[in-house]
């Protein structure tokens, strides 16, 4: 196993969104932005919000994809990121409702790969944190008379983060060697992935292991002790960061 | 604490076979199933289902309704695994000539019916995970230029359907006669809320659990081939996890051995 490439992380680079972040793992940058718009709640659970990740993976970042429709990967890395929000509960959907019954909000998530350079799932989940993190939400008051929504910007607040997932992705070769945060070079050549998400207490929130060669059990502990060191190096980055942004 | 673990009393139905033919002894199964191997999957019935009945598996090698393709290409039979309620149709497995070099597996087909909708983005995340599990397994450089799909055909959900398709997949490579590294199958773990672990879930469970972990064994020294995870977990649930899918995995591939022979010694 490898030791990490640097990383870079610049939080609130897209003005015009409620928050972004982009993300340079070596050399695969990740920018994410984040939309917050208005929907009613879902009929089965009134009193939650949407949060809607979707990753682009558009041939801009390589010659491997074409345009048109998303294909496989872009869907998949799409899934998993639904999957990591679910999983981790990173925020909870009650906190996006503003009105039971009537009102909540909506994020939509919108990844977009500017460079592919392998471990795109490692570079989205930060992206995601580090923007969520950025993220201000107007306050909004529904009006008794109209039943309209008023919102007012002046008056914005953060949104409320429970816990911090990080995404570590491994590259096996033959069952025996990992290489941790392989480059696209690495990945294609690889037998197999594994991706391990975690949060700070220590809580696996998902291990995404789709096919390849076997692992051993032992194997699987050897990347989830990695992974937990690397939870520790990327929290300290993100809280660094989200200092050093001047308040808007 | 497992809950059940031990593979024999969960899949209970593992030598629930039901009678090949009529005058066996066979364990009570209703009698409206009446399928014998070899049989058309159309003809077979599921119209009624004992109350509490172990989770019973059915191996069913069906000649598909023979359709011959106008091109080359050939389809092969498929087969049918029936964990009690969740059902999975497996094919037909076929192979044909593809502009490509490497032969690799093309495309894994899942059908939830009845589905007004186009495969959405959870149905094409199960597609990637069953596809490069199999791709894993399958010896696509004895078949260069070739494309190999699998059409899964969801019958019945009654929970743990990943790890059924996982299986349905197997069995229908195995029919198909494809060459392979190894076979692997499809366990699923639920754990509750006080970590207790529960292997092959129904839906009901699944919802009520904590998290749900599917995984696909491989039958080469029992390693993990493909992990999916949802909800949180510790480390040690994890592992703890993978030793009884292990364990398990172990009933269900003498399963596969049972079924085989049973097919083959009747021919």
């Amino acid at each position: 196993m490898t030791d990490f490439i640097i990383h870079f992380l610049f939080s609130g680079s897209i003005t015009t969104a409620d928050g972004s972040a982009l993300v340079k793992l070596g050399n695969t940058t990740v920018i994410c932005g984040i939309k917050a718009e208005f929907a009613e709640p879902p009929a089965e659970s009134n009193n939650k919000g949407y949060i809607v990740p979707n990753v682009d993976l558009p041939p801009l970042c390589s010659s491997r994809f074409r345009p048109g429709p998303p294909g496989e990967e872009a869907q998949a890395a799409s899934q998993f990121i639904a999957d990591v929000i679910e999983n981790s509960e990173i925020i909870m959907k009650e906190d996006l409702c503003i009105a039971h019954g009537k009102l909540a909000w909506v994020l939509y998530c919108d990844f977009i790969c500017l460079d592919y350079d392998g471990n795109i799932l490692d570079a989205c989940t930060f992206a995601l944190l580090a923007a969520l993190k950025n993220v201000q939400l107007p306050k909004v008051t529904i009006n008794e008379e109209t039943g309209l929504a008023e919102v007012d910007l002046k008056q914005t607040n953060p949104l409320n983060i429970r816990k911090h997932p990080v995404a570590t992705s491994f590259a096996v070769f033959d069952d025996t060697i990992l290489i941790v945060d392989p480059t696209a070079e690495e990945e294609e050549l690889a037998t197999g992935t594994v991706t391990i998400v975690m949060d700070e207490e220590g809580r696996l929130c998902s291990v995404h292991k789709p096919g390849g060669s076997g692992l051993t059990a032992a194997k699987l502990q050897d990347c989830i002790t990695r992974a937990i060191t690397r939870h520790k190096e990327v929290k300290k980055l993100i809280d660094k960061v989200i200092k050093s942004i001047k308040p808007k | 604490m497992v809950e059940g673990g031990l593979p024999d009393s969960r899949l209970g139905g593992v030598h629930n076979l039901g009678p090949s033919s009529p005058g066996q002894q066979g364990l009570p199964i209703p009698d409206s199933w009446g399928v014998e191997f070899g049989e058309p999957p159309g003809t077979w019935g599921r119209s009624c289902v004992d109350p509490a009945p172990p989770r019973s598996w059915k191996f069913l090698p069906g000649s598909a309704p023979g359709q011959k393709l106008g091109r080359q290409g050939w389809v092969l039979p498929c087969a049918v695994l029936v964990p009690q309620d969740t059902s999975v149709l497996a094919g037909p497995v076929r192979a044909g000539p593809k502009r490509s070099c490497w032969g690799a597996l093309s495309s894994s087909r899942l059908s939830w019916p009845p589905s007004l909708l186009p495969p959405g983005v959870f149905e094409k995340n199960r597609e990637q995970l069953i596809r490069k599990t199999c791709e894993a397994v399958i010896l696509g450089t004895l078949h260069p230029r070739t494309s190999i799909s699998i059409v899964l055909q969801v019958i019945s959900d009654a929970g743990a359907l990943l790890a059924c398709c996982l299986n349905a997949a197997c069995m229908g490579l195995m029919d198909a006669g494809l060459p392979m590294k190894s076979l692997f199958c499809g366990v699923t773990c639920a754990l509750d809320s006080t970590g207790a672990i529960t292997l092959d879930p129904t839906a009901k469970q699944e919802k009520e659990a904590r998290a749900v972990l599917t995984f696909a064994i491989s039958s080469m020294e029992r390693q993990v081939l493909m992990c999916t995870s949802k909800g949180t977990c510790s480390v040690e649930e994890l592992q703890q996890c993978i030793a009884a899918a292990q364990r398990a995995s172990g009933a269900i591939f003498q399963f596969y051995r049972d079924s085989v022979r049973r097919k083959y010694s009747k021919t």
